[in-house]
């Protein structure tokens, strides 16, 4: 090994090192403030031990209740984005090339829209309506993107769709409402399931869309990044802290199960 | 149209097109149009609207041409957001060149989930993260005191801070397109320039980015986008010398109370996004179909 | 009785390709009927059609005496097995093999019974409750085949089946399916490439070329006495022996040939003065020259395939031949490197028009 390979081992050792710190530190730094009795959430100078701060969590009504109108939102973005998204990613592998180019060229253009934008045309079209801000127009705006999702997911799944079982299912006496439910449908399952988490998750996070079409409702990362202005607690890094721990839980069970589903894949191909 | 009738007949395909219709008819052709239409006229008190003031004009727009603040701003988000892009980059390339070369498998599905964590919490508890790190008297600070490198605190919020967090926020957005990119390549190209005696340099400009050209361009893209539109990082981390162009926009909604200008600068904001996307696209000779796997 | 399936003048053209042109042929009720051909022949267009997957552009297609135009595959008395089975992979196999049922409204009681009573016929009993997955490739087989038997069709379309299983199960599964037809008693339509297969199976075969139909017989009326010369060398090896023919009489054509003068039976179509070909099997030549005919070759080399050898050699005018010589003949073979010999009768040589 010459000496400049052990230079460029040693500085990539230290990029990735760097690399990792910069992507967990936030997040360590955000669970250790929510123990710190500091009333601003910091971990220096660290001002003694408590658990008051999940104490005040649970009694914040304002805070629950902006987690409750994020539930909500979600739920009505889902119940849009999945079944549009679907007869999109339908429409789209029914067509003929030319028009196919076309027509998903708009449908993906939301994806290059920035947010703020997003909201802005929802905004200025339903007030032309007599519709002003609130949990409708936030539904609205959000599904609007959140559906591209939906399409690009289900339209990815339904490349590996082998039509001949369509006709199998037609030729045994099917209607073709049967064959969609019967056959397509529960291939797109595990594609619609991860679509609808996605689409939680896009919904639940979405702040600069949302910001312009709340109107006077105030949903979990508005209340958040107000909480920034009128006094933040480490009440705040308590429910950050309760998320991050669900995610490093799931993310764990997830690996966890992948790795069974592996082994006992390999035991029968054995 | 005619094999979608075909294979769904005609109840479900009336569905699907109603529901497809809706969707790019009332949700993203009818407001961008509508957003269009306010950038075009003039804010007017309710009794005169539709009256002889009420014309189409470009003077919303030429109004930010001319007003040298806000000029500047828009530039400068620009700037900036091709540099949130770059430094993404530059943060991202090697992790996801590792990944897509060297990492054995499960060394990939551990890394690639540690990498999804912070991303399943959302963008403004991200940022507050990095709010608090950044603090005047925060962490961060009280780190670079203790091992003597500065010798009093400093203030990172405005553009050090603003370009912590976006990066932070995009990393994935950069990182997997490059990965997809790159694990395509062949292990034996990389091989064989070395073998021709290039160096380790020369073999990523001339043989890996090349191939990655595509992924690469895909997460500048969406980077530059996603930055230029951000509202919640400038907001949390900057300071009054590093407003951002949305922060703009939206004082024009709700506190100037002028729709129409707020209107017509976040048309100018969605007009620069596309050509940028398209321009970058097109010089990388991206498909549109490649870009949002 | 009525024909089980009637096809009338059917053609099929995609843009401007034309897959199929003007083909009849009827199948009867209970026939195990074969369509054989080359790949890209139209067999497979003929099948979809007949199935409701495609609408002919010309012609008409009858089954048990009904006009099928206009009606789609789910409402044609029909059922198709695919190349790929196309089995359901997230259905259990009894939910695959009563689909068809369920279609029909059945409640699930009279579904499940139905299955089992399928799964027994096919000797899978006790599998209902697998996923296709879990099933060997015979398995799986056999599970489309009471899949479509399960909806009580007239007619069974099979599009090559058994090509994507190795040799041994294939020639299984034929003895298997020609056992089942015969159980049924439902009408076979069966498509191959694979001539051995076809010859075995069917009762009778329409042989296909080029969107075109060349015949329609039972395997040995084929094989005895192609029409065409694509039937004539596509089913089956044969020599052939170019000339012209000098005179036709009470069925047999007199043919002058590079290689002397030869007689055959003469096919549809001969006339005196017309180029011809004769064709000659490989069984037919008997080495030493016996019989009406002969036939000088330089022999090259001989195989020997168990049962009987085949002596391969080259006539004067540089054309490959070849010769099923009896294992128990294998003693008066002739000699590698030599000239020799053969002679065929002309009741086992075909004449048919050139081209």
């Amino acid at each position: 090994m010459t000496a400049t390979d052990r230079i460029a081992r040693f500085l990539f050792a230290f990029y990735m090192v760097a690399f990792f710190v910069y992507l967990f530190a936030p997040l360590v730094i955000m669970g250790a403030a929510t123990f710190n009795t500091s009333r601003f959430p910091t971990v220096t100078p660290w001002q003694g031990t408590t658990l008051q701060w999940f104490n005040e969590l649970w009694n914040d009504r304002a805070m629950w209740q902006s987690v409750w109108t994020s539930m909500v939102i979600a739920f009505f973005v889902v119940l849009i984005a999945l079944p549009v998204g679907t007869a999109a990613a339908l429409i789209l592998t029914s067509l003929h090339a030319r028009a196919r180019g076309f027509l998903y060229a708009l449908m993906v253009s939301p994806l290059l829209t920035p947010g703020v934008v997003i909201g802005i045309a929802t905004l200025v079209l339903w007030r032309q309506l007599g519709v002003g801000g609130g949990v409708f127009l936030i539904v609205v705006a959000q599904a609007s993107f959140i559906i591209c999702y939906v399409m690009l997911m289900v339209a990815a799944r339904l490349q590996r769709f082998d039509r001949t079982q369509e006709e199998a299912a037609l030729g045994l006496g099917a209607s073709k409402v049967m064959v969609f439910r019967r056959i397509l449908l529960p291939f797109l399952k595990p594609a619609l399931i991860a679509a609808a988490f996605l689409a939680i998750l896009q919904s639940v996070e979405n702040y600069n869309t949302t910001l312009f079409v709340r109107g006077f409702d105030t949903p979990l990362t508005v209340f958040i990044a107000t909480k920034v202005r009128t006094g933040l607690t480490p009440a705040v890094n308590a429910l950050a802290l309760i998320m991050i721990a669900i995610t490093v839980i799931g993310a764990i069970a997830y690996e966890v199960a992948r790795r069974r589903q592996a082994a006992a894949a390999a035991q029968r191909a054995a | 149209m005619a094999e979608l009738y075909r294979r769904f007949g005609g109840g479900l395909s009336t569905i699907f097109v109603a529901l497809v219709l809706m969707w790019l008819a009332g949700m993203v052709l009818a407001p961008n149009i509508m957003m269009v239409d306010y950038a075009l006229r003039p804010n007017l008190p309710p009794a005169q609207i539709g009256g002889p003031n009420d014309v189409y004009s470009l003077d919303n727009v030429m109004y930010l041409a001319n007003e040298a603040v806000h000029r500047s701003i828009f530039f400068k988000t620009i700037w900036a957001s091709a540099f949130v892009a770059f430094a993404t980059f530059v943060v991202c390339y090697p992790l996801a060149y590792w990944l897509a070369q060297h990492a054995t498998p499960s060394q990939t599905a551990i890394a690639l989930l540690a990498l999804t964590i912070p991303f399943w919490i959302n963008e403004v508890l991200r940022t507050l993260a990095w709010y608090i790190i950044l603090a005047f008297r925060g962490p961060l600070n009280a780190l670079l005191l203790s091992l003597g490198i500065i010798d009093e605190p400093m203030r990172w919020y405005g553009n050090g801070g603003v370009l912590a967090g976006m990066i932070y926020a995009y990393i994935l957005f950069m990182l997997f397109p490059i990965y997809n990119a790159i694990e395509s390549l062949e292990k034996a190209q990389i091989e064989a320039a070395r073998d021709l005696g290039a160096s380790t340099w020369r073999i990523h400009w001339r043989v890996v980015m090349p191939h990655a050209k595509a992924g690469i361009a895909t997460g500048c893209v969406f980077t530059f986008m996603l930055a230029a539109g951000s509202y919640v990082a400038p907001a949390l981390l900057g300071a009054p010398g590093s407003r951002w162009f949305t922060e703009i926009i939206y004082n024009w909604f709700f506190e100037g109370g002028d729709w129409n200008r707020g209107a017509a600068y976040a048309l100018v904001l969605l007009v620069l996004c596309l050509v940028v996307v398209l321009v970058t696209l097109k010089l990388a000779r991206v498909n549109l179909t490649d870009v949002a796997k | 009785m009525s024909h089980s399936v009637e096809l009338h003048k059917v053609g099929m053209t995609f843009g401007a390709t034309r897959a199929v042109g003007d083909v009849s042929f009827n199948v009867e009720g209970g026939e195990f009927f074969s369509i054989l051909g080359p790949s890209g022949c139209g067999k497979t267009t003929i099948l979809r059609m007949i199935a409701g997957f495609l609408q002919p552009t010309e012609g008409r297609i009858t089954i048990g005496g009904k006009d099928m135009a206009g009606l789609g595959p789910n409402q044609r008395p029909t059922a198709m097995i695919f190349q790929s089975l196309a089995l359901f992979p997230l259905m259990p196999v009894w939910e695959n093999i009563a689909f068809g049922l369920e279609a029909r409204g059945a409640s699930k009681a009279e579904r499940r019974s139905k299955a089992d009573e399928l799964l027994k016929l096919i000797a899978l009993e006790g599998y209902g409750d697998r996923m296709p997955g879990e099933l060997s490739g015979g398995q799986r087989q056999r599970v489309a085949i009471a899949r479509a038997l399960a909806v009580e069709p007239q007619v069974l379309l099979l599009d090559e089946p058994l090509s994507a299983l190795d040799l041994k199960l294939r020639q299984h599964m034929r003895a298997e399916l020609r056992a089942l037809q015969k159980r049924t008693g439902v009408t076979f339509i069966y498509i191959t490439h694979d001539q051995s297969e076809a010859l075995a199976m069917s009762d009778r075969i329409a042989v296909m070329s080029a969107g075109v139909l060349q015949q329609v017989g039972a395997p040995r009326e084929l094989y005895d006495n192609p029409a065409t010369p694509f039937v004539a060398t596509f089913v089956g090896e044969t020599n052939v022996v170019a000339g012209k023919a000098t005179a036709v009489e009470a069925g047999i054509a007199t043919v002058e040939t590079g290689l002397g003068t030869m007689r055959g039976r003469a096919g549809p179509g001969v006339a005196a003065g017309q180029a011809v070909r004769l064709y000659v099997r490989p069984e037919a030549l008997v080495p030493g020259g016996k019989g009406d005919n002969t036939l000088s070759a330089t022999v090259e080399r001989i195989d020997f395939e168990g049962a009987f050898a085949l002596a391969h050699g080259r006539l004067a005018d540089g054309s490959a031949m070849v010769a099923s010589i009896s294992s128990t003949d294998l003693g008066g073979a002739p000699a590698i490197g030599g000239s020799a010999t053969f002679g065929f009768d002309t009741r086992h040589a075909v004449v048919l028009p050139d081209g």
